[in-house]
């Protein structure tokens, strides 16, 4: 047993951690910019799956990966005009339309990748980018800094997006309209156009995360994100709103998901156990829940769509 | 009095429908369909028989019907129904969850030949033929080559539920990797879907992070595991369909099913009046297993003899498989 | 009255601008709409037998359906179907396997009643963690439909497998044959229809009884409603939120026993996924209780209808080789128009606008605990 708990183990675990909490990190992070504002998306996993088949087919076209993200983060931008034109000024119940999002994703790209292309035929993939210097430091570096680029990027919007929540004036028009519409209304703030700008950033994180799973796989298939949209959703709830929150989220749901997986491999869970132990991420994100939704509020106004009084 | 009389002609219609289903005349070719779980296309096992039928399709006057991506069990079960209501000549029933409902529905239909696969089981029933590969016999020799090709004697393979067609392939690779190479450590992962192209992915990669340089796999959802093994330039073994499109680079050998093998029995027994009741293989020595190996992968001379080895020695018997 | 017009005028209006939508989607695909349409139509309701194939996928979309209209009445989000459908199955799967002997008089009610416990377990939790934790029950739902899964995986694989796939070594994930006194009894042999429709058309009927002429459904509509008007009623509303959930679920739970029992292999059998057993119903059922305005009764029809979108996309896929994740799409841009034009049609019908009554499920238990 213990030879088997070899440093190499461990590295291998926790980059493959890092490595599948990426796309949830991605997506939660979008998810958080608009309920920040007091928008909820539960459609994330129609558009990520709509961003994965685009950007998959254009790579699939063109041979060029980055055409494929920005083609990602294009069909995210896409979705979301859409879905801020439902919800901000047709003022649709949030929880359903995000189902009818999610639906309208998910039968899309599947009949697009099964008119466009059929066969899974595999595209290029991202290279690994070491970072300079801090790679080759001994265990840490192979852990944290031999990754694909799309992981730095995920890892780096951490600080950017907590930066433009907390500390802009867009960021505080932002927790304005999602406590308080009406106040931020008063104070000249535009509900609408704010919601506007979350909802498209937030998608276009959504179809980015696509971009990324299906670049990284290399691969399309019916249903490629099996949900991981919707724990994304999970994710920013446990993260209570907060982009280091989410963060943690991600990384947890991904490192237990990394550690199940090796221990399968090395044989460590019998396989008629094996199901029982895919239970534990969405058992924990539960127990999870259950602490961070006593200390931390949602956005007051989250889910409701504002209507000026009259 | 009258609805009476409605009634009365709807049995009529009823028995004049299924009697020209009894009386087929296949002078005019057949009517086969599929009814398959994954999409026709997904280089993997629904992909196999849609091939193999089209194979035939001129020799046997087929007229083709596919019902594919019928992943849900009760779905595919009223697509079997209503193809034998239709009055097709052949229904084959691409999977081994199907059974369950085709031996509820074979009896209804006495006059359709049915098929299934992958399975042993007839269920008694005289219209009721099954199929099966012996993919543990490729999975041998797959496992052959693994283990004469590894250098860090870590291989890793990426199942989907250890069950039927999948479990036997894999069964087949871990004997034929250990019986040429005892130091191998073969680690098996079965992920628990058919479906999860990520999962499988990650899989991949955790078996390469353990030291694996060479690896296989099986099922639909194997793509993504050999996605992983195309990053990490990692030797690949394919089965049920030729996967060297996946990775042109790595993919060394696929065990390909040729149904056509079996199903032209199963055909001209039909033709015959046999609807079933018997039981199919397809194997390497009947031509229906064949090991397609791929031109641009520089395969070691050693590891390609000991493939040539194992699949003579499973044809002439003197290599014993466990199943 | 002129106002109803208009609502029902708009809904009517919000669903042909998806079909056309649908319609140039077909184009795209090079199949002609009209055609399309005609024989996604005819397949679904123009024969005895397409009617029937359309009942029998109606029935888990109207059950969940209902059990959405319980929940979503009471401004409960449940998203949980397809795990309460799983677990809905699994309990009376075990029953059923646990007394194989019993006749089919008190097979069928055990069974079915097994079915709404599992379900109703499924939801309850959902329901408690919400009331008494305030964790929202979108995310515990979502989170529970995964757990729901890998038990089924579990049970299919381990305790409840046929012990012949053991004897065969095939193991094919799936109980065995279950007693025959358990089959759903047929309404109709040459049809195929079972009476799992019946049961589906009495928890409907049963579903609006309870929600409009009880005092339990009067509770859980003014806690919808209006919560922290329902708590200064004295009304209790953590208590209401877990009886919502509990009766959703129990719909839910219904819905997938019938799918066992009423399924061409009588048995239950997985492919490792969710969808696999539901057909998603957990998530269309949604659908369904919107499209029929989440109540009760109007999703017997909206159950017909999207049932029947289900049988014509699968013989669109045959005719015109269209493949019938169309009509998932076409789904989803329904639930949209629809819920796009909901506020402005009650808005016509001279009503309060629900969104301002709807406030949020969690930040309504913020005021209730205030």
């Amino acid at each position: 047993m213990s030879d088997i708990l070899t440093t190499t183990v461990i590295v291998a675990t926790i980059a493959s951690g890092i490595r599948l909490a990426t796309p949830f990190l991605l997506a939660s992070l979008g998810e958080a910019i608009g309920q920040r504002s007091g928008v909820l998306n539960l459609g994330v996993d129609g558009v990520m799956l709509l961003g994965a088949f685009c950007s998959y087919y254009v790579v699939l076209e063109t041979e060029n990966i980055w055409l494929g993200v920005l083609t990602g983060i294009a069909t995210g931008l896409i979705m979301g005009l859409f879905y801020a034109i439902i919800t901000v000024p047709l003022r649709a119940e949030q929880g359903v339309s995000g189902i009818g999002i999610y639906l309208f994703g998910l039968g899309m790209s599947d009949l697009l990748f099964q008119k466009l292309v059929g066969t899974p035929l595999p595209i290029d993939q991202f290279e690994e980018w070491p970072v300079p210097v801090l790679s080759e430091i001994p265990i840490v570096g192979e852990m944290l800094f031999q990754h694909t680029p799309m992981v730095y990027i995920a890892f780096l919007l951490v600080p950017v997006v907590a930066f433009i929540i907390n500390r802009t004036t867009f960021g505080l028009s932002v927790r304005a309209v999602g406590e308080s519409p009406e106040s931020a209304d008063s104070l000249g703030v535009s509900v609408g156009k704010v919601r506007f700008a979350t909802i498209m950033a937030g998608n276009s994180l959504a179809g980015l995360a696509g971009a990324a799973l299906a670049i990284e796989l290399g691969i399309f298939q019916q249903n490629l994100t099996n949900a991981m949209g919707f724990i994304a959703i999970a994710l920013v709830y446990f993260g209570a709103w907060r982009a280091p929150g989410v963060m943690a989220g991600s990384l947890l749901f991904g490192m237990i998901g990394a550690i199940v997986l090796q221990a399968k491999t090395l044989g460590l869970i019998p396989r008629a156990w094996s199901d029982i132990a895919a239970m534990a991420p969405a058992i924990i994100t539960i127990l999870a829940l259950i602490i961070v939704a006593n200390r931390f509020r949602q956005p007051a106004a989250l889910t409701k769509p504002y209507v000026r009084g009259d | 009095m009258k609805k009476m009389s409605l009634k009365k002609l709807a049995i009529a219609a009823a028995t004049a429908a299924s009697l020209s289903v009894t009386a087929p005349s296949y002078a005019d070719g057949m009517k086969v369909a599929i009814i398959a779980p994954s999409a026709s296309n997904d280089l993997a096992f629904t992909q196999s028989i849609v091939d193999a039928v089209n194979t035939l399709k001129d020799e046997y006057k087929l007229e083709v019907a596919i019902t594919d991506g019928t992943f849900i069990v009760d779905d595919a079960a009223a697509a079997i129904r209503s193809y034998a209501k239709e009055g097709y000549d052949v229904v084959i029933a691409h999977g081994s969850q199907y059974g369950g409902s085709l031996k509820e529905i074979a009896p209804d239909f006495p006059d359709t030949a049915f098929t299934w696969g992958t399975s042993a089981d007839t269920f008694g029933l005289p219209n009721v033929s099954a199929y099966e590969a012996k993919s543990n016999q490729g999975g041998y020799v797959m496992g052959a080559m693994a283990g004469a090709m590894t250098k860090s004697n870590v291989i890793g393979v990426v199942g989907p539920i250890e069950v039927g067609d999948a479990k036997l392939y894999v069964d087949g690779f871990v004997d034929g990797a250990k019986a040429n190479n005892a130091d191998a450590q073969v680690n098996v992962n079965y992920i628990g879907s058919f479906g999860d192209v990520a999962l499988s992915a990650e899989a991949g990669k955790a078996h390469i992070a353990n030291g694996a340089d060479v690896m296989s796999g099986t099922a639909q959802m194997v793509v993504g595991a050999v996605g992983a093994a195309r990053s990490a330039d990692v030797a690949w073994f394919g089965t049920q369909a030729n996967q060297t499109k996946l990775g042109k680079k790595i993919v060394v050998a696929s065990q390909v099913y040729k149904w056509e093998v079996v199903l032209r029995t199963i055909f001209d027994n039909a033709k015959a009046g046999k609807l079933g009741g018997d039981q199919h293989e397809i194997t390497l020595e009947n031509g229906g297993l064949v090991i397609e190996f791929n031109d641009k992968y520089p395969l070691d001379p050693a590891a390609r003899a000991a493939g040539d080895a194992a699949i003579a020695g499973i044809i002439d018997g003197s290599i014993k498989l466990s199943h | 009255m002129r106002n109803y017009f208009i609502g029902a005028a708009i809904a009517v209006a919000s669903v042909g601008a998806a079909l056309a939508l649908g319609a140039i989607m077909l184009l795209a695909l090079g199949a002609n709409p009209i055609a399309g349409y005609q024989t996604m139509f005819s397949a679904a309701f123009g024969s005895a037998e397409g009617l029937a194939h359309t009942a029998v996928k109606a029935i888990p979309l109207m059950l969940v359906g209902v059990g959405i209209c319980i929940a979503f009445r009471a401004n409960v989000i449940n998203i949980g179907g397809e795990g309460q459908m799983v677990v809905g199955g699994l309990f009376a799967t075990s029953t059923a396997l646990a007394i194989p002997g019993a006749p089919a008089v008190i097979m069928l009610p055990a069974i079915l009643i097994a079915g709404m416990i599992g379900g109703a377990f499924w939801g309850a939790i959902p329901g408690a963690l919400k009331a008494h934790y305030n964790v929202s029950e979108i995310l515990s739902t979502i989170m529970l439909n995964i757990v729901a899964v890998q038990l089924m995986n579990f049970l299919l694989r381990g305790p409840l497998i046929d012990p012949g796939e053991i004897e065969r070594g095939t193991r094919i994930p799936q109980t065995a044959r279950l007693p025959e006194s358990a089959d759903l009894p047929m309404l109709s042999e040459s049809l195929n229809l079972h009476s799992g429709i019946l049961i589906a058309l009495v928890a409907a009927i049963l579903a609006w009884v309870l929600l409009w002429r009880t005092g339990i459904g009067f509770r859980l509509r003014s806690v919808g409603l209006n919560p922290a008007a329902a708590r200064y009623a004295g009304m209790p509303v953590k208590r209401n939120i877990i009886i919502a959930m509990t009766l959703s679920g129990a719909m839910s739970g219904l819905a997938g026993a019938i799918l066992v029992f009423g399924s061409e292999s009588h048995r239950m059998v997985t492919d490792g996924s969710s969808m696999g057993f539901t057909g998603s119903a957990g998530f269309n059922g949604i659908v369904v209780a919107l499209f029929g305005a989440l109540h009760p009764l109007w999703t017997i029809p909206s159950s017909f209808l999207f049932g029947g979108m289900l049988v014509g996309a699968h013989s669109l896929q045959r005719v015109a080789q269209v493949p019938s994740a169309l009509v998932i799409a076409l789904n989803g841009l329904i639930v949209v128009f629809v819920v796009s034009t909901e506020w402005h049609r009650k808005r016509l019908q001279n009503k309060p606008p629900k969104v301002k009554d709807n406030a949020d499920n969690a930040a309504s238990i913020d005021g209730a605990q205030a």
